[in-house]
């Protein structure tokens, strides 16, 4: 008998933390089947951020480093000059890479840093319950924007694939979304190629992953697919925004 | 070659720190305990600088000169602000070139040098600080001339060793002005 | 033995690190400590190592972490306020014990405050600086060849304890020159780092390096297990120098630069007939205390000379512990005491005229 579905090797065989319907755990299966199909995983170093996806760690084979808050790309930048023929990646939700660690993003991709950024926009500060993300949309109802987000007061959303593919560093920018299967299947495609530009040296490529937040966007999980695709595809439209060789 | 406490100042871009780092260095080749200490800051151009060069038979205590033996003098604030300083006995040099008005102590010895004067004759406004240390040598006779002359050459990179005989040209001049 | 050159401070720390074996340094500018960067930006692409200017100190720190965690003998630098940026990504480097050195050329502060010299971050080398439960290994040098040979050893205790080291120098220290050897003798340890994060190649179970335990109990474990290891550096490590203690009635105490002005103060105070003696710690963390409860046995007072407020003088008092006066003299905000300053402050205590 011919085996349909298996855990890819590359993810620990542990229960996730992460709350029912979370896309989380669909983007690390993501990462894990293209660490297997491109068999790196003992060649890897992963870099875990601060924010629900903290514990990242645990969950993939490969060797681990656990950053500060918005520090990963620093952190990967730092492993990846000592260890250049390795792969490192780093896996960031928005408030770490869009708020708190912009800096960090912004410049190791100017730099071309031959590292892989896997971007996990889904609008909202999840660990912490649900603040205001750099990346909530205008209108948009959180803990601290209770009367939804006042772009005049707060400011707009930051669209981080398409300032990044302003620079001329990255080698390749695209942003998928994990609301469909067929928009699942883009994902993995695109990870696929944002490692395998690492691993042809082209130098720094992200992929920013709209997801979601059932939990503190008050919505099923079924709802949040729907409020993905009617809400945050439209501010934040898929494609590819940069890919040179 | 004698213990001494020098300081030696003027405006930046006079080459105030490497003056202070030829001395420093002749006195390291002839076995001294010695060390050289730059002003640092905001005076790559034009503002003051200063260095404090200790040489001493006895390990350096402090690097930092309060009374200097000698004070090599580029400009008027740094003989304003350190002519107080010398020891009694002590010596400053001067250049009388930019400097307008005479050293008011009578307790020192005083060496006027139209320094920058006699560097822009050897074409160059810029080797008045070899012509300083050349008259700072023969009024004090802390260092030989030969000690001096090998200091240039080493601390020059073997690609520019045509400015060290200019260097070393400026010097002398200074030394029989 | 090899030939004696003339160096700035700072560049005989980079000549030095790289003799240590360190291949890779980040950095970000500031006054007085740029020859560091400037000289490793020189060397390190000649040599097969990595400078990298980083955009910030809070990154360049990061990038220690990322690379020390990937098993690199690896360096920073900055000067104070560039320090207090360093501050979160030390007390990660410490929570997730990992070897690197990290130089502090000291200019005063707070906030901007000068670039001249200064010795006001004692605290926070020795007490923290960043958050938590944590030391660095803190060493205090005071010439331009001690900053020579503390840098070589601050890789090798860096990796045998697997801790942050920090080499904490001034301006002064850092701009001047002396005349310094590179000698052979002191070539450092390689050690090995099983735990690595370079790879498992499918060998072994994966390397995490790591700082958050969401179980206080587990958290309190590991700070528990670091505490060891702090017990046996500060058990081993201790270095410290003394001159003139065996009769001295007035201890003085520095490190770093205020050191070479206490040393010509004393000398002063001999000729004058003072019994005034020395300690320097050149261990800052570990503090050399039991040498102060010793000299306390015979001495009538301690004076605590700092470029600063008074920083040091707490650990000096503690380790006296009432046994004897312990009173303080100290410029900052890039000010030098002279020797004149501190002898006529021992001149006051002797004869009764100074207040603790």
């Amino acid at each position: 008998m011919s085996k349909l579905y298996e855990r890819p090797k590359s993810l620990c065989d542990v229960p996730m933390h992460y709350c029912p319907g979370c896309t989380h755990g669909i983007a690390h299966r993501l990462i894990a089947e293209v660490m297997d199909e491109l068999g790196i995983e003992g060649e890897t170093v992963g870099v875990a951020p601060v924010g629900c996806a903290v514990f990242a760690y645990d969950y993939f084979e490969c060797d681990m480093q656990e950053a500060a808050h918005g520090r990963a790309p620093a952190v990967a930048t730092g492993i990846k000059r000592v260890i250049p023929d390795r792969i490192v990646f780093t896996y960031q939700g928005d408030g770490d890479l869009a708020a708190i660690g912009t800096a960090e993003t912004v410049h190791a991709a100017a730099r071309g840093e031959n590292i892989t950024v896997i971007f996990i926009n889904n609008a909202i500060y999840g660990m912490t319950g649900g603040q205001m993300a750099p990346t909530s949309l205008p209108g948009q109802f959180t803990q601290t924007s209770p009367y939804g987000r006042d772009v005049k007061k707060q400011g707009y959303p930051v669209r981080i694939s398409e300032m990044l593919s302003t620079l001329d560093g990255p080698s390749y920018i695209e942003r998928v979304s994990l609301d469909s299967v067929p928009n699942i299947n883009n994902a993995k495609k695109a990870i696929k190629k944002a490692f395998q530009k690492q691993i042809d040296k082209k130098g720094f490529s992200l992929v920013e992953v709209l997801s979601t937040c059932p939990t503190n966007w008050g919505l099923s999980p079924v709802e949040s697919m729907k409020w993905l695709k009617d809400n945050m595809i439209p501010y934040y439209p898929l494609g590819v925004f940069k890919d040179v060789d | 070659m004698k213990s001494e406490n020098i300081i030696i100042a003027g405006f930046g871009g006079q080459g105030i720190l490497f003056a202070g780092k030829l001395l420093a260095y002749a006195a390291m080749v002839a076995g001294k305990e010695i060390s050289w200490l730059p002003s640092y800051g905001p005076e790559m151009r034009g503002g003051t600088a200063n260095c404090h060069v200790v040489i001493s038979e006895e390990p350096v205590g402090s690097p930092i000169i309060v009374n200097p033996d000698v004070l090599i003098s580029m400009n008027r604030p740094s003989l304003d602000k350190f002519e107080n300083s010398v020891i009694e006995g002590g010596t400053i040099v001067v250049d009388k070139s930019l400097i307008d008005r005479k050293v008011t102590r009578t307790d020192v010895r005083v060496k006027y040098v139209e320094a920058t004067k006699i560097a822009m004759e050897l074409g160059n406004a810029a080797l008045a600080n070899m012509v300083m240390v050349g008259a700072f040598l023969k009024e004090t006779g802390a260092f030989i001339l030969d000690e001096i002359k090998d200091a240039i050459v080493k601390n020059i990179p073997k690609t520019k060793q045509a400015l060290a005989e200019i260097d070393i040209k400026a010097m002398v001049a200074g030394y029989n002005a | 033995m090899s030939e004696k050159v003339l160096m700035k401070g700072n560049e005989a720390i980079a000549e030095a690190a790289i003799l240590a074996g360190c291949r890779y340094f980040f950095g970000y500018p500031i006054t007085p400590q740029t020859e560091i960067a400037a000289y490793m930006a020189k060397k390190m692409p000649k040599i097969g190592g990595t400078f990298l200017q980083a955009e910030s100190e809070v990154s360049a720190i990061n990038m220690v972490y990322g690379a020390a965690g990937a098993g690199a003998r690896v360096m920073t630098s900055s000067s104070s306020p560039g320090m207090s940026l360093k501050g979160e990504g030390i007390s990660y480097i410490a929570g997730a014990d990992l070897p690197c050195v990290i130089v502090n050329i000291v200019r005063g502060g707070p906030g901007l405050g000068g670039i001249q010299p200064a010795q006001s971050d004692y605290f926070q080398a020795t007490k923290g600086g960043g958050h938590g439960d944590y030391h660095l290994l803190v060493l205090a040098p005071n010439s331009v060849q001690e900053m020579v040979s503390l840098t070589i050893d601050a890789f090798d205790l860096a990796d045998k304890y697997r801790i942050p080291v920090m080499l904490l120098g001034d301006g002064t220290l850092g701009q001047m020159m002396e005349p310094v050897e590179f000698s052979n003798d002191n070539i450092s340890h390689v050690y090995e780092k099983p735990w690595a994060t370079v790879g498992t190649q499918k060998k072994r179970k994966h390397n995490i390096i790591n700082t958050l335990y969401m179980s206080p109990e587990e958290l309190e474990y590991t700070i528990i297990e670091r505490q060891k290891k702090y017990n046996s550096i500060v058990q081993n490590e201790i270095r410290c120098e003394t001159s003139y203690l065996e009769d001295a009635e007035y201890v003085l105490s520095a490190y770093g630069t205020s050191s070479r002005i206490v040393e010509t103060a004393v000398h002063q105070l001999r000729k004058e007939g003072y019994k005034a003696g020395i300690i320097r710690p050149i261990t800052l963390w570990p503090f050399p205390s039991h040498i102060y409860k010793k000299a306390a046995e015979h001495a009538k007072a301690f004076l605590s000379v700092e470029m600063s407020m008074g920083q040091m003088v707490e650990d000096i008092m503690l380790a006296v512990n009432g046994k004897a006066p312990v009173h303080f003299f100290g410029r900052t905000g890039g000010v030098i005491p002279t020797p004149a300053e501190i002898v006529s402050k021992v001149k006051d205590i002797a004869g009764g005229n100074a207040s603790e």
